[in-house]
């Protein structure tokens, strides 16, 4: 039986595309394989690491379990478009290098993006809920305790408590 | 100076923008991929393979079995320094792929395809013949008998043996009024899980073999693969480029082999071998489970007379890292608590599982397990405050191990204590917890730990070091020494950032590693890099700074004495007038008509030295007893690691080892089919790493005593966090409910179990 | 890459079940979640799917005109969670459905999904079952309801005939209306987990909130497939609100279940819990409603 393709439409980190896709292939391959964003990671390919997080429609879904012709007409973002054209981060990127929330990387652009769902929401979270939220992501090196302190700080700073996030 | 301060890891925003390369990101699309088959029974033979099926599915390449491997090269795996002695060296005893099965999840044939979907069709499609043998999996049931042999040149599948024998304990124990404890402790098989699973590439140029592999230990894999292969080491080329995370499981060379040969059979075509989650838990390495027997005989007055160790280390199938894990965990039990009189057996025995190799803390956390659950035991026993017995029984300042030459400088385990009592209101808290009845009750409990750093002088210790005067007047340096994730980069930035007088940004580790350009180096491992590559980079910066001077002494005829290099200017120090910028000289000297010169400096540092690395972890729960559930309240873990480099670096780190190491106290652990040997829970949904909401925030102290060997003051962090956490969760849990647990992970299965001996619920 | 045979996409539930007609092997993909992961296992791959995942005509919560609450079967865990109808009537369906994995798992997995699978520690189906949840599926002959447990026939097999697929799940007024409940979710980790059993309890109170007038108590991986404790629920229905009769409805609880013993679990590891989860879910349910139990 001869490969099945499907021309895909979607946005990705706010540029339209359009590309013939294997039904077979996972949203992470597409965007590993066909566009590059080697941002969305593989760790386990089923749906419990949270390295190849993306946001859908503003939703964090796992891409590795989340198939490529799904994604026609979304809106796709990857780690690769929450920086400004000119490489400035944004404020929750900067955060995670504040904090060392960053050792070897690997699930970091997951995390990232949680946190980006999370920030979106633009109301203040408690500490559980914040826990909660992004738990869909395994972590080996951090203990999870800095980037716990990216994501409050930085929800404290954009809702303009400062002095709170300070004190995280 | 920039040793001590919180500055950015050089890799951050690579990292958090997704521009960091990691081994897959690197790989052409090109590449076949190659996936691995495994063996469905414990012990046994494979006796015939049918690949017919396999080979006839469209996209499939090739398979190889066992029985292709016409040329044997049985090769050592552990990431540990060549010895040049035969007895020294590590145990060869893999091969590429193997007609005797060892284990659930052997490696008996590898299907190399062009994509990965062909690929796993093709290795459903196998069909194995077996001879099934007997097996053993438990570790004292191997050592009996007639147990079934995994290695016939290990009788009683013992891989190694070795003893402690201090004053003589028989005699001692003799006393009168001695009180004996005694207890049986069990650490469990756990996993590293690093989020990158282990990947690999192997593609040839002319008859040379690239490899690029997330390993610890590219050297080392360079040597391995050749003598896997047959090959002068030479023709191997290793590179490492940014890895997601290794804890010791990368510090094994895992399937480069495999994949070189592969890439060999196939004219040198680049292959692919990306290691799905369940085989990194089966076919990678674990952690060793150890079992340990302590009997120590105390003084009413709360001193040590007579102490005697076993310990029982799971080798599983193949032997890795061997004995030195055991050792290790073995080493420290006359060191803690010292005593006059002590016995210490340590055995490291096969089993039919998956390998046991380096995972973070090398021995020491099962040690601390067995060693701090069991203080708390003498204390209980005795009824004994437990800091007073530590402070009246730990290692005193001045202690000398006879062996390594390692002296204890400070009173480290007493201001840690002090530090840790402070934060977390011990004192209140252990008096207010003593006694409580209910359903849900709190206790707050301790645990110190010994590591010492690097492997002298159990083995080589080396770092070499190069630097490149760039034009601009920054530098290049480039180590053998590897980023894993843990700001190693970072730390090495700071150093040569001060050694040779330049600013931050002038200095550029160079973290990829190539085995063609990069120094040799023994990699990532034993808590060593800002150790080692320490002396390696002062040694050098001195040398690149004297050749430096030398040629401003030329440019400037001021007597290189009267010369410094501060913050990337010449500087004349009778007078600190600046005379010329570093990146002027650097230019004169690369485009002189007169004397041109490259500047550089190159030495590799010979380490006869090491150092202990101390500290303790404070832990607070909350048990709920009719649930069977801990709830972790604080946990605090306090640090002597010497001169912090980067005191936000190093805190980061240690909440990652607290992490591993609540895990290890509370919920994981590979679980075994008794009947088949096969692995569980392999998969990160049935294996209980903890998740974002397992964890109370963690915090870090250090007590800051430089340590008097090092060349920066600095000494072992990478490992230690990990070592005292699960006893010290233990024995919080023992403040709160009166219910000692033994055996590790202290899960609700084993509190469900407890609970009911004892009459809670 | 997955390996599937043929992938076939529905653009209408007529669509779907045509396809499914058409393609009697064929297996049915929601979220995928749960079917992907097997296909990569091996357990189904190689095989067709009829992908429903684009019928947003199956997503959302409403109200029937009877009252009932309607929930289109691809509706996801996340928003059922924050559905301003659930969290009115059955908030406890909401908590349920938001201890599934972790977020992301809640944003792809529907409560279709959940429950099609027919696996005993869904966190839907338990409290779906204390909540008399009616489901109604869609196919070639037209529309047919049934209750839950009418649905689940045995571990991984519900009730759905060839070309059929489920697109709703309903909640009775009669069902809701003067209730409350209290899920509580036991895994070894507070996230990223299934259930080591779990356990769903609801109360109806009297108006002086003195006596148990209903009390419904289900269960997940207490059983091969979810299921309701009937003798605790009769041991309790009646009674006063009273420590000692809450004890004794929870103790009774072990007429009704059947654990069974496994690496996750051991039986009677799972039938101790079992007993306090439906205490203290009683007790919450109670407290939730009003009532005050003394002693």
């Amino acid at each position: 039986m001869p490969n099945q393709y499907k021309l895909v439409s979607c946005t990705i980190n706010g540029k339209k595309v359009e590309k013939m896709v294997d039904v077979r292939a996972s949203l992470t391959d597409m965007l590993r394989n066909d566009f590059r964003l080697t941002s969305v990671k593989k760790g386990c390919e089923v749906g419990e690491c949270g390295a190849c997080n993306v946001l859908i429609n503003g939703e964090t879904f796992n891409s590795c379990i989340y198939l490529a012709v799904w994604a026609d007409g979304k809106e796709i973002v990857t780690l690769e478009g929450l920086a400004g054209p000119n490489g400035e981060l944004s404020d929750i990127q900067q955060a995670f290098i504040d904090e060392a929330a960053v050792q070897c990387g690997f699930c970091t652009p997951g995390f990232v993006m949680s946190a980006a769902e999370l920030l979106a929401a633009g109301r203040e979270f408690s500490d559980d809920e914040i826990r909660k939220m992004l738990s869909g992501h395994l972590c080996r090196c951090t203990g999870y305790e800095n980037i716990f302190r990216a994501v409050k700080k930085t929800m404290l700073r954009r809702l303009g408590k400062n002095a709170e996030a300070d004190a995280v | 100076m920039y040793v001590g301060k919180n500055v950015t890891r050089v890799d951050a925003y690579d990292k958090v923008t997704g521009r960091t390369k990691y081994t897959d990101d690197l790989c052409d699309r090109g590449a076949y991929v190659a996936q691995v088959l495994h063996a469905t029974i414990p012990s046994g033979r494979v006796v015939s393979m049918d690949v017919s099926a396999a080979e006839a599915i469209p996209g499939v390449i090739r398979v190889f079995t066992c029985f292709d491997l016409k040329e044997k090269h049985y090769f050592p795996t552990a990431g540990h320094p060549w010895s040049t002695d035969v007895s020294h060296q590590d145990v060869a005893d893999r091969l590429v792929l193997t007609e005797r099965v060892r284990f659930y999840g052997d490696d008996i044939a590898a299907v190399v395809a062009e994509d990965e979907v062909a690929a796993a069709q093709a290795l459903r499609a196998i069909k194995v013949e077996y001879e099934e043998y007997p097996f053993v999996l438990d570790v004292q049931e191997a050592m009996k008998d007639g147990a079934p042999q995994l290695h016939e040149e290990y009788p009683n599948n013992i891989l190694k043996h070795t003893s402690i024998r201090k004053g003589n304990y028989e005699e001692a124990i003799k006393e009168p009024g001695l009180i004996k404890v005694e207890g049986w402790y069990d650490t469990p098989t756990v996993q590293h899980c690093h989020i990158e699973n282990f990947i690999c590439t192997a593609e040839m140029t002319g008859d040379r073999i690239k490899i690029v592999s997330s390993t610890q230990i590219p050297h080392i894999v360079r040597r391995v693969v050749g003598q896997a292969l047959g090959l002068p080491w030479g023709k191997i080329q290793v590179i490492k480029p940014y890895i997601g995370g290794g804890f010791g499981n990368k510090q094994d060379v895992l399937y480069e082999p495999l994949c070189a040969w592969l890439c060999m059979q196939l004219g040198g075509h680049l292959i692919k071998i990306d290691i799905p989650r369940e085989d990194t838990f089966v076919s990678n390495r674990v952690r060793h489970a150890i079992r340990s027997h302590i009997i120590s005989w105390v003084r009413p007055d709360g001193t040590y007379a007579a102490r005697k160790l076993e310990a029982f280390s799971d080798q599983g199938a193949y032997a890795s890292h061997g004995h030195s894990i055991a050792a290790k965990g073995m080493g420290c039990f006359p060191q803690l608590y010292p005593c006059d009189n002590v016995e210490a057996d340590a055995y490291t025995v096969f089993t039919n599982k998956p390998v046991a190799g380096a995972m973070r803390g090398y021995g020491i956390p099962q040690a601390m397990w067995a060693v701090e659950c069991h203080t708390e035991d003498v204390c209980a026993r005795l009824g004994l405050d437990p800091i007073e017995f530590r402070r009246k029984n730990l290692m005193p300042v001045g202690f000398t191990d006879p062996f390594s030459k390692n002296e204890l400088y400070s009173d480290t385990f007493n201001q840690c204590m002090d530090k840790g009592m402070e934060v977390t209101d011990y004192l209140r808290k252990y008096k207010e917890y003593q006694n409580q009845t209910g359903d849900v009750r709190r206790g707050i409990g301790m645990a110190v730990f010994w590591y010492n750093t690097a492997v002298w002088p159990i083995s080589l210790e080396t770092s070499s070091c190069r630097m490149v005067l760039n034009q601009d007047g920054s530098l290049q340096v480039q180590l053998g020494e590897t980023e894993i994730g843990q700001g190693a980069d970072t730390a090495y930035t700071q150093m040569t950032a001060d050694i040779v007088g330049v600013p931050l940004d002038a200095v550029h580790v160079v973290s990829c590693q190539d085995t063609d350009v990069t120094p040799f180096g023994t990699g990532a491992y034993a808590s060593r890099q800002t150790y080692t590559a320490g002396f390696s980079i002062r040694q050098t910066g001195a040398l690149l700074k004297e050749r430096i001077l030398k040629y401003a002494h030329q440019l400037t005829r001021m007597p290189p004495y009267n010369l410094d290099i501060v913050e990337g200017n010449i500087v004349r120090i009778t007078d600190g007038r600046v005379l010329m910028t570093l990146g002027e000289l650097a230019t004169e000297a690369l485009y002189s008509l007169t004397d041109s010169q490259h500047i550089t400096a190159e030495s590799t540092a010979q380490i006869k030295s090491n150092a202990y690395s101390f500290g303790c972890t404070f832990a607070e729960v909350e048990v709920d007893i009719p649930l069977c559930k801990v709830k972790l309240l604080d946990i605090v873990n306090v640090h002597d690691a010497g001169t912090i480099i980067n005191p936000a670096l190093a805190e980061a780190q240690v909440h990652g080892g607290m992490s591993m190491g609540i895990g290890y106290g509370l919920s994981e652990k590979l679980m075994f089919d008794p009947r088949t040997g096969r692995a569980l829970n392999n998969n990160l949904l049935d294996y209980k790493l903890s998740t974002f909401m397992d964890h109370p925030r963690l915090r870090a102290y250090f007590v800051e005593n430089p340590e008097p060997t090092s060349a920066f003051g600095t000494k072992a962090l990478g490992e230690p966090p990990t070592c005292s956490v699960a006893p010290a969760i233990r024995n919080a849990i023992y403040h709160a409910t009166g219910v000692a647990v033994d055996e590790a992970p202290v899960n609700p299965h084993i509190l469900f179990r407890r609970f009911r001996e004892e009459g809670l619920i | 890459m997955y390996d599937i045979k043929a992938l076939y996409e529905a653009e209408s539930v007529p669509h779907a079940v045509q396809l499914l007609v058409e393609h009697p092997e064929a297996q049915i993909i929601a979220g995928g979640s749960d079917v992907l992961v097997q296909i990569r296992e091996g357990k189904r791959a190689g095989k067709e799917l009829v992908s429903i995942y684009g019928l947003d005509e199956l997503r959302g919560v409403s109200c029937e005109e009877d009252g009932a609450l309607r929930i289109g079967s691809l509706t996801s865990f996340s928003h059922i969670a924050r559905a301003p109808l659930i969290q009115e009537h059955i908030k406890v369906l909401g908590e349920a459905v938001d201890m599934v994995g972790g977020p992301q798992i809640r944003n792809i997995g529907t409560i279709g999904g959940n429950t099609c699978n027919g696996v005993t520690s869904a966190d839907s189906a338990s409290t779906l079952f204390a909540w008399d949840a009616i489901v109604e599926i869609t196919g070639p002959e037209g529309v047919r309801r049934m209750p839950i447990q009418a649905f689940y026939i045995k571990a991984g097999q519900v009730n759905l005939r060839p070309g059929e697929l489920q697109t709703a799940i309903i909640i009775p007024k009669a069902a809701y209306e003067g209730y409350k409940g209290h899920y509580i979710k036991y895994a070894m980790r507070n996230a990223m987990d299934i259930a080591t059993i779990g356990c769903s309890v609801n109360v109806k109170l009297s108006a002086d909130k003195q006596t148990m007038e209903d009390v419904r108590i289900a269960y997940g991986v207490a059983g091969p497939i979810p299921m309701r404790a009937v003798h605790a629920e009769e041991r309790a229905k009646g009674r006063p609100v009273a420590g000692e009769e809450v004890r004794a409805a929870a103790r009774a609880v072990l007429e009704d279940i059947h654990p069974r013993d496994s690496w996750r679990a051991a039986k009677d590891f799972r039938e101790h819990i079992a007993v306090v989860l439906a205490e203290r879910g009683l007790r919450e349910a109670i407290r939730l409603s009003g009532g005050e139990i003394h002693a």
